[in-house]
């Protein structure tokens, strides 16, 4: 994508959408003392190193990765996070929900489907004052959900981790005040203006590659509330579950307890963005168990401090 | 696939909601899910009629009282655009927020009641749409339902707009009458209102020409930040960050450092990495140059045949944007692009009227979401151009540093 340009002078959407973010994280690092990346595994956290990596070269991307783990981890993702740090000579800094729950007593989720995903809240926030990091990094995009529609790229949290939707800094042109008092931090969101579709057009064109979950492969699943859900260690069958064998793909990589698979036969990416164009559900509704619970789930949760 | 940002403006109850939604649902971006949370949330309602204006509205707060409180932002595609709508309300007291949705559109469009006609907020949300010199306008004159798609009600209308758009300027305005609430004109022309020959919403959004609003003309660059590897085979490199502002640079090109006054030379140009020939308006670039130079953050980096203001003094044009009023001779922080310097508010010259545009004159006192003319003075030297000759080397804002709070949008002249 590097040529034909040239001549008229002009970007395309999704040159425009790189260099936008790109210009987000320089100035994520030059305004704060201690910024972290925070890395989920996922095709978004995937699609932010790259262009961590495109913003630094060719230095190394100049701050941290951070993974808070709920330890409900697919085990490809985990494996393609470790190769990528170790490509990209990046650090990473893991800190567990489980750990969080152990030492401040915490009780952990119960039901069928124990989700621990709200749980990282604390973690985070904990991760955050013992590294005194002032600025998260995060690849929330605001087509997500309605809450982070309306979130600014620079997303001040007071000392509580906590967002206040009617108290939000002007956010103008591409300007960016990331000024903030003892205590307090910044969510920054590079890619709030990317849509699923954006991203996977990216991937497409810089042929990022993704862990294999993302593509179609068998897999036993059982049938929650319409969904599809993977058998794994943390999530069992009851008597009277139905279980399959299908050919499934994920849309997002959250955590095995909160996300849920989808019928493909996708096995590239192309294929993905063509059933992507073609689909009739949304990301987060097609594969978010845990937003269906309340409809202000997410606004909810954002205020309490949540990525 | 070129982007297209737009911002829809009204005042309550014009239907900016209901029309985001009708576009969203017509040019089929709105999903099964999504459809489904609508029709839950619809439930209660006496007609059982699918409210699109949900599909925008979207914080819980928002819901109980029935308004939106903040800029909302939504994303939509047709095979021929990406969009992304900055959807701003209509109450006064949030004009901050629709100067932050204005602030990085192309296109606006105004939406007019058509039983109101032109009504104070028509003027308001116009006079900022010309002091943000967004460049194209669209007049959206909705509920043509309501006059019995009435040709003479929007033909007076367009006349009185015009006047409105003859005072502030306007290059470029379309006149589109609607019905967001039956979709006449939104996606699709109307059957219902064959004597307007144009083309629907959807057709001039898809249609307009938005790739020479950046321009090419004045090289402009800021340094964001400085690479420096340190490692063992890139020891002595130094490459400057920053997103070229606006024109073209070339590698060999003679080039001016600012505010320093030094001159050198381009020795190299990377994008994402790699080195290139070029870089021009829009791009995420990194520079080196060829002598080894003090410069840092917030530094421009600029040709000599044409040259930007640098000076520490200016005036302005500003917005206020914070409860707490500006009060005349308080110093500030100014952020322009990247660069961060003290300032002092050194006059207040006068008051400008969004609903007359006349110029009213100054107490020592500037409220939340009036417009005044300033003049500033800074501790260190700015580097600019006039916002009305090429507003992105032309904007800035006014930083609080006991709250950090953005306090004003910054026009300078």
């Amino acid at each position: 994508m590097t040529t034909r340009y040239m001549s008229d002078h002009r970007l395309n959407y999704l040159e425009q959408l790189e260099a936008e973010s790109i210009h987000i994280f320089r100035e994520a690092r030059a305004q704060f003392e201690r910024p972290a990346l925070l890395f989920s595994g996922g095709k978004d956290s995937i699609t932010m190193v790259h262009l961590a990596r495109k913003a630094f070269a060719p230095s190394a991307i100049p701050f941290p990765l951070v993974h808070i783990d709920t330890g409900h981890n697919f085990p490809e993702a985990l494996e393609f996070r470790d190769a990528l740090v170790k490509k990209t000579g990046a650090t990473l800094i893991v800190r567990k929900v489980e750990d969080t729950i152990r030492e401040r007593k915490l009780t952990e989720p119960k039901g069928k489907i124990p989700s621990r995903n709200w749980l990282q809240a604390y973690t985070l926030l904990d991760t955050i004052e013992e590294l005194k990091f002032d600025c998260c990094i995060g690849g929330a995009r605001r087509d997500e959900e309605k809450a982070r529609a309306k979130e600014r790229i620079f997303s001040v949290r007071d000392e509580f981790g906590q967002w206040n939707p009617k108290l939000q800094r002007p956010e103008l042109w591409n300007i960016y005040n990331g000024r903030i008092h003892q205590g307090e931090n910044v969510r920054v969101f590079p890619i709030s203006n990317w849509t699923e579709l954006d991203v996977w057009n990216y991937i497409l064109n810089e042929k990022i590659k993704l862990p294999s979950i993302y593509y179609a492969h068998e897999r036993e699943v059982m049938v929650h509330e319409g969904q599809l859900v993977a058998i794994s260690e943390f999530i069992q069958p009851a008597a009277d579950d139905i279980v399959l064998t299908k050919k499934v793909r994920y849309r997002t990589v959250g955590d095995m307890t909160c996300t849920a698979a989808v019928e493909s036969e996708a096995a590239s990416t192309e294929e993905v963005i063509r059933e992507i164009m073609t689909t009739r559900i949304s990301e987060r509704g097609e594969t978010r168990i845990d937003d269906k619970v309340t409809e202000a789930a997410m606004e909810d949760r954002k205020k309490n401090g949540y990525f | 696939m070129e982007l297209l940002r737009f911002i829809t403006a009204g005042s309550v109850d014009d239907g900016k909601s209901t029309l985001i939604g009708r576009l969203l649902f017509d040019s089929k971006n709105i999903l099964a899910d999504q459809m489904e949370a609508l029709e839950r949330s619809t439930k209660n309602r006496a007609d059982g009629s699918v409210d699109l204006a949900l599909l925008t509205d979207g914080l819980r707060a928002e819901r109980e009282q029935g308004i939106t409180i903040d800029v909302a932002y939504r994303y939509f595609t047709t095979p021929k655009r990406k969009f992304i709508i900055a959807d701003a309300p209509g109450h006064v007291q949030y004009t901050r927020n629709m100067i932050t949705g204005a602030s990085n559109a192309n296109l606006i469009i105004i939406l007019i009641d058509a039983r109101q006609g032109v009504v104070e907020q028509t003027r308001r949300h116009s006079i900022i749409a010309s002091l943000l010199k967004i460049p194209h306008v669209v007049v959206a004159v909705n509920k043509m339902d309501l006059v019995n798609y009435s040709q003479d009600v929007f033909h007076d209308i367009v006349i009185e707009y015009s006047e409105i758009a003859k005072q502030l300027g306007f290059g470029d305005v379309a006149y589109i009458p609607i019905s967001a609430l039956n979709g006449d004109n939104v996606v699709d022309r109307s059957p219902v209102m064959d004597w307007y020959d144009g083309r629907s919403l959807l057709q001039h959004l898809e249609d307009i020409e938005v790739g020479s609003d950046a321009g090419l003309n004045h090289p402009r660059f800021q340094v964001q930040f400085v690479i420096r590897p340190q490692t063992e085979d890139l020891h002595d490199y130094r490459g400057y960050a920053g997103k070229v502002i606006s024109g073209v640079y070339k590698k060999g090109d003679k080039v001016r450092v600012l505010p320093q006054e030094i001159d050198t030379t381009i020795s190299s140009i990377e994008v994402s990495g790699k080195e290139v020939d070029e870089a021009f308006a829009g791009q995420a670039v990194v520079f080196q140059l060829a002598d080894d130079i003090d410069i840092s953050r917030g530094d421009s980096i600029v040709k000599t045949d044409s040259l930007p203001k640098v000076s520490k003094e200016f005036d302005v044009l500003l917005c206020w944007l914070d409860d707490k009023s500006l009060i005349s001779g308080n110093k500030y922080l100014l952020q322009h692009n990247s660069r961060l310097v003290r300032v002092m508010i050194k006059q207040l010259n006068y008051k400008l009227d969004v609903n007359t545009l006349q110029h009213r004159e100054m107490n020592d006192e500037v409220r939340l979401n009036e417009i005044v003319a300033a003049t500033i003075r800074s501790i260190s030297p700015l580097v600019y151009d006039s916002f009305s000759g090429l507003s992105a080397n032309g904007n800035a804002i006014l930083i609080d540093e006991t709250s950090n709070n953005t306090v004003a949008a910054v026009m300078i002249q």
